[in-house]
């Protein structure tokens, strides 16, 4: 799909960009125009919810918090001390086999993949009878994979709970002499 | 007929990342941004009329009501300082 194509090439420019900006307040907002492009294509894909998740998210929340955390900690990015060849010719070398890992998938949505012919068919059929659970992608996440989705919660539950405490410290710390 | 709309605001993005990237100035920048942003709504809904699924049309403002939250809050930080209390 030609829309889709020229968005990730699009993604691809953002990205070289955000690499070489070294004022971390444009950084910010490439980063918001890198997530709106992607939750486009995540729309053009068909996948809704990614996508709106990826709209607030990455172009929402994502870009608030990281101006919190830019006014914490200054805007500018200081130079490289010297030439990083080894890990760009390590990224280079990993978004290669990536690239190549592409060619063994099967056709986008393709019926007969194996991911659509493994266990979704039972998921289909049977998660009504097995979970009571009247919508298919619910029964999935919260009883198929409960136990997975109760640890994504803790996860993001502590980095919540840390992020709070973290910012209240430096909240109390500035609050009798304000402005540096 | 949507096709070429989708075309024409395609084009439209590039130039307005071109100014993203490019862009001497921060403002330059933000403006881009929100640019983007508007050009990803008009583009869910071109698509929308594309695929023949029109209620796309529910995404696309939602995506404007964020593009509303970012750009404010990149302001905000912008005239203050900080994000306010």
């Amino acid at each position: 799909m030609l829309i889709i194509a020229v968005l990730l090439t699009l993604m691809a420019a953002v990205a070289v960009a955000v690499a070489v900006q070294r004022n971390l307040f444009s950084v910010v907002v490439l980063g918001g125009i890198y997530s709106f492009l992607m939750a486009t294509v995540l729309v053009a894909l068909d996948a809704v919810d990614v996508a709106m998740t990826e709209a607030s998210v990455g172009a929402g929340i994502s870009t608030v918090l990281l101006l919190g955390a830019l006014y914490l900690c200054g805007g500018g990015e200081a130079k490289p001390l010297a030439r990083p060849w080894l890990p760009l010719a390590v990224a280079l070398v990993i978004a290669g086999a990536l690239a190549y890992g592409t060619l063994g998938l099967p056709a986008f949505s393709d019926p007969q993949a194996p991911i659509h012919t493994h266990v979704v068919p039972r998921y289909l059929s049977a998660a009504l009878a097995e979970t009571g659970v009247p919508n298919v992608v619910t029964a999935v996440l919260a009883s198929y994979r409960g136990y997975d989705t109760l640890g994504e919660t803790t996860v993001v539950f502590t980095a919540g709970v840390g992020v709070i405490a973290l910012l209240r410290r430096i909240g109390r710390r500035k609050k009798p002499g304000r402005g540096q | 007929m949507f096709g070429a709309a989708a075309v024409a605001v395609l084009a439209t993005l590039v130039l307005a990342l071109v100014r993203a990237v490019l862009g001497p100035t921060v403002f330059d920048r933000v403006l881009a941004g929100n640019t983007v942003g508007t050009l990803a709504v008009l583009l869910l809904a071109t698509i929308g009329f594309v695929v023949e699924r029109p209620e796309f049309l529910d995404l696309a403002i939602v995506y404007g009501v964020l593009n509303v939250v970012g750009t404010i809050a990149v302001l905000k930080f912008f005239r203050y300082g900080d994000l306010g209390e």
